[in-house]
């Protein structure tokens, strides 16, 4: 059963996206109109946490749950597909007010409607597959 | 703070915390295209798959057994409430619009174009730019990456003009 511990995390994911709220499409545009705290609290939160704990992993050369070195990817360069990539992604985010993670959170939370917002995005990373290389980056 | 927790559990199982690349895991394994970008061993990616399948499962944990019937309605900022009722959405009687994903809207031709489009529009983008909330704003930002920073500012320059010129149009 070594995918169960990841079925876990995923589970407790879940829960943290419903009840925090963050799954939700009022709280994303309360977000991109600046009128609430919320979602900043949520991922501003977390980002500062997560520079503490992956500085911590480096500094003290931490090791994984196998005994290997926690490695961490550094993200390809290129500012343009960062950018560009990044701004479609928001657009995206503001209309349907989930990003990947809460688009299934909210299916399993019951809202059947995500299911096409699901598919359509499995389509537009297919499209991205096919165009790649005509695209500036 | 409990998403660092999920990101460095996943650290400390050898993985990265990152959503997205589900949706290139999902295009390798079920439509099995024959592009280059398809052309790398998904199997490697399943326990990502798995997590994604706990998130769904975490929703509906969270919605049978951790919440009362009725006692999900958000409460919004009574500026956004005022907001989006100039939009033609009512306040909230739940965690979603009914006018986007409820019975009402599903009826409405316009909502169904405004779903498939944000779709495209997160699997397209959140590739380009190589990853999602959890992908940049979460770990890259966290690994102090400046491609992650550039992407953020791409993620809120769409939403807000999304928000903020587009949705009188749409809506």
């Amino acid at each position: 059963m070594k995918f169960l511990k990841f079925l876990l995390v995923g589970v407790f994911f879940g829960i943290v996206m419903a009840k925090s709220e963050a799954m939700s499409w009022y709280r994303i545009q309360e977000m991109f109109r600046f009128q609430s705290f919320h979602m900043y609290g949520i991922i501003g939160s977390a980002v500062a946490l997560g520079v503490v704990g992956v500085a911590l992993i480096k500094r003290f050369k931490v090791k994984d749950i196998q005994g290997n070195p926690i490695q961490f990817a550094a993200k390809e360069p290129g500012w343009i597909k960062a950018l560009l990539g990044g701004s479609l992604f928001g657009m995206g985010w503001a209309i349907t007010g989930a990003c990947p993670g809460p688009i299934v959170v909210n299916l399993g939370y019951g809202y059947w409607p995500f299911a096409i917002v699901f598919v359509s995005a499995v389509v537009g990373t297919y499209a991205y597959g096919l165009v790649r290389d005509k695209l500036p980056h | 703070m409990l998403i660092a927790g999920v990101m460095l559990t996943l650290n400390f199982f050898g993985k990265s915390f990152g959503v997205s690349s589900n949706l290139r895991t999902v295009c390798a394994a079920v439509l099995r295209p024959k592009a280059k970008f398809f052309d790398f061993n998904w199997r490697n990616e399943l326990w990502n798959l798995v997590f994604l399948g706990g998130s769904a499962l975490g929703g509906f944990v969270a919605h049978q057994y951790l919440t009362a019937p009725g006692t999900d309605v958000v409460q919004l900022a009574p500026s956004t409430v005022a907001d989006l009722q100039a939009l033609g959405f009512t306040a909230p009687e739940g965690m979603q619009p009914s006018e986007l994903y409820g019975a009402a809207g599903m009826q409405d031709p316009k909502t169904w174009i405004f779903l498939v489009a944000g779709g495209l529009l997160i699997g397209f983008g959140t590739r380009y730019a190589g990853g999602c909330t959890s992908g940049h704003a979460i770990s890259g930002l966290s690994n102090l990456q400046l491609p992650s920073l550039i992407a953020v500012i791409g993620f809120f320059a769409g939403g807000l003009l999304m928000t903020h010129v587009f949705f009188p149009y749409l809506f």
